[in-house]
């Protein structure tokens, strides 16, 4: 028997009780079952998840195992997607651990209003992803340059090409940048709210292409469509550029209120 | 969902499978969204902070060193010069 902790993942108003159904039999963090704590109307999904890997040290070393991050990130991700389909949810960071579930409800009991005023607002709200990307003539090996004539030095080609290669990533840069003002323009017919990630990189960034855009915006379900539907259109005719969308995400990126003023306002 | 004009959709849109989603796209959500308590286990912001930056050849995160080739996504300004 080990000892364990209470893995939090999510808040949300639970008030004619159907919420346990959707996380019966579906296996969270270390495979445990969820369940939820609750205080009035709103619950916590919670599940236990053995001591010894969630302490502070332990927990701290296994974040920079890729393998167990993955584990933990997709129970996390699944278990908040359960939730998703039913109601709206206010996702909790990876790794919110509490010693026991009495603990996870005094936390709810203590910021109750807070959540519950964070949960509105996102009722009927999906977070979708836009990634926007260039793809360099390195990436696809578009014959930038036609295999200069014959007549030229080797070093001549050489720089002709490098000359052409170089001239062809500017307009990919260039189309990027139409691309992303379209999608602004789209977003602002479409979303209220707006976040910037990084832009991917390194060995988890699935190509092609380098990723130059990574924004999540926030946007009313009867939007959803249509959002998807301009934001895809605006690489349209433009070949150095790809957009992607992901989602509908749960409001991860916007579970807490902006900080600075929605986009809505920055509209002309 | 469906694919709302008739394009190949650049992703999965069904929600459920969550093998089809990037770990990338999940972590970016993971890692830097959701409500951040003080649990009892307290990993600051800074210790996840950490955490990208031991995983840096996986999800870099330089973009405070190295912004993106351009600022596009600045808030829209109306008094530049358009080219």
């Amino acid at each position: 028997m080990t000892a364990t902790m209470s893995y939090a993942y999510a808040v949300a108003r639970d008030d004619d009780d159907t919420l346990a159904r959707a996380l019966s039999g579906l296996p969270g963090v270390a495979d445990a079952p969820v369940h939820l704590v609750r205080q009035g109307e709103m619950v916590v999904a919670v599940s236990p998840v053995p001591e010894q890997d969630f302490q502070e040290s332990a927990l701290r070393a296994h974040l920079e195992d890729l393998e167990w991050l993955e584990s933990v990130a997709r129970a996390h991700h699944r278990v908040i997607g359960a939730l998703a389909e039913r109601t709206t949810v206010l996702p909790l960071r990876l790794a919110t651990v509490y010693l026991d579930d009495e603990r996870v409800r005094q936390m709810l009991d203590a910021r109750q209003e807070a959540f519950a005023g964070r949960l509105s607002e996102l009722t009927a709200h999906t977070e979708w992803g836009v990634k926007i990307y260039v793809e360099t003539p390195a990436a696809t090996e578009r014959p930038a340059a036609p295999p200069a004539a014959a007549d030229l030095s080797p070093g001549r080609a050489y720089l002709s090409h490098r000359r052409a290669q170089r001239h062809a990533r500017e307009d990919a840069y260039r189309e990027a940048e139409e691309v992303a003002r379209r999608v602004e323009d789209a977003a602002r017919h479409h979303a209220v709210d707006r976040v910037q990630h990084r832009a991917q990189q390194g060995e988890l960034a699935r190509g092609p292409g380098e990723n130059v855009i990574n924004d999540a915006y926030l946007v009313p379900v009867g939007h959803a469509e249509g959002f998807r539907a301009d934001v895809l259109r605006a690489a349209e005719g433009l070949t150095g550029v790809r957009v992607e969308v992901t989602g509908p995400w749960a409001p991860y990126s916007f579970a807490t209120p902006p900080e600075t003023e929605p986009m809505k306002r920055a509209a002309p | 969902m469906r694919a709302a004009d008739g394009r190949p959709p650049a992703v999965a849109q069904e929600p459920l499978p969550d093998r089809q989603i990037a770990l990338i796209d999940l972590l970016d959500r993971l890692l830097s969204g959701g409500v951040v308590l003080t649990g009892d286990v307290v990993l600051s912001i800074a210790d996840i902070d950490l955490v990208r930056i031991s995983l840096r050849a996986l999800i870099v995160s330089i973009s405070e060193q190295m912004p993106a080739p351009w600022s596009a996504t600045a808030p829209p300004v109306r008094d530049g010069h358009d080219g």
